[in-house]
């Protein structure tokens, strides 16, 4: 049962962080990148380490995901105020 | 960024307190619990990014004091490394409230986790200090990444939503 489980996130987390990649829109990027963190913290908690996991779930869902979306707002704003692109 | 509809506003007005206490449990009961300072102090820096994210800068900007979540920094900084000097008289980092009574010092059961919550000497007080500290830092990068990026200056005078 446990083996189970094991391999099914496993999967998953492969499959997230093959769209993580593969999404030319950069916003499903981002949350397909939260997806991948809220799962390896699943991951970390079957493993038995939930100190590991409570951190994976603050900083890599939480703080990470919201710092990313005001990056791409801030992208956004400065294409649209003509500033130089590289 | 403007600030999301009114259903995420009210989402997040009823559980962002829960957000909150829940940081500030896996805080205190460190020594006991999965978690400790530098996790909680994260749950609780989270409560600032869904504040950002659902309210938008307009109003969060005058809502969130900077210059006390610098001094949230440093008084945790000094804290910690206060309770370690304290207990220089023999070693650095010395648990000097250990089994001595009072408020942090009551002594441990045999046996497993017992969940008595003052057991711990200068542990608590150090998980206190470094949860106070990373409060601070984490939600200083949030707000200097969002007024660096000066979306402040940039997002209407008046408050518009993703379903207007």
């Amino acid at each position: 049962m446990n083996g189970v489980f094991h391999f099914f996130i496993l999967a998953l987390i492969t499959v997230s962080a093959f769209f993580a990649i593969w999404f030319k829109d950069l916003l499903s990027s981002v949350v397909s990148l939260a997806v991948f963190s809220l799962l390896l913290s699943l991951e970390f908690y079957v493993l038995q380490a939930p100190d590991v996991a409570i951190a994976e779930a603050g900083i890599g869902a939480g703080l990470t995901t919201a710092i990313y979306v005001i990056a791409l707002r801030g992208c956004k704003a400065l294409k649209k105020s003509g500033g130089e692109r590289r | 960024m403007y600030s999301l509809s009114v259903i995420v506003r009210t989402i997040c007005d009823v559980f962002a307190w829960f957000l909150a206490v829940f940081g500030v449990y896996v805080i205190i009961h460190g020594h006991l619990t999965p978690g400790g300072g530098f996790q909680g102090g994260a749950v609780v820096a989270t409560l600032f990014a869904f504040l950002l994210v659902a309210y938008g800068g307009k109003k969060f900007i005058p809502f969130y004091k900077s210059s006390l979540f610098s001094w949230f920094e440093t008084v945790g900084l000094l804290l910690f490394i206060g309770t370690g000097l304290v207990g220089l008289g023999t070693t650095f980092f010395y648990n000097f409230l250990a089994g001595q009574g009072g408020l942090f010092g009551s002594t441990v059961p045999i046996g497993p986790n017992s969940g008595v919550l003052n057991s711990s000497g200068t542990i608590a007080l150090m998980n206190m200090a470094v949860g106070v500290e990373v409060i601070g830092g984490l939600s200083l990068i949030l707000y200097y990444m969002f007024k660096g990026i000066r979306l402040y200056e940039e997002s209407g005078s008046e408050e518009t939503g993703h379903d207007r």
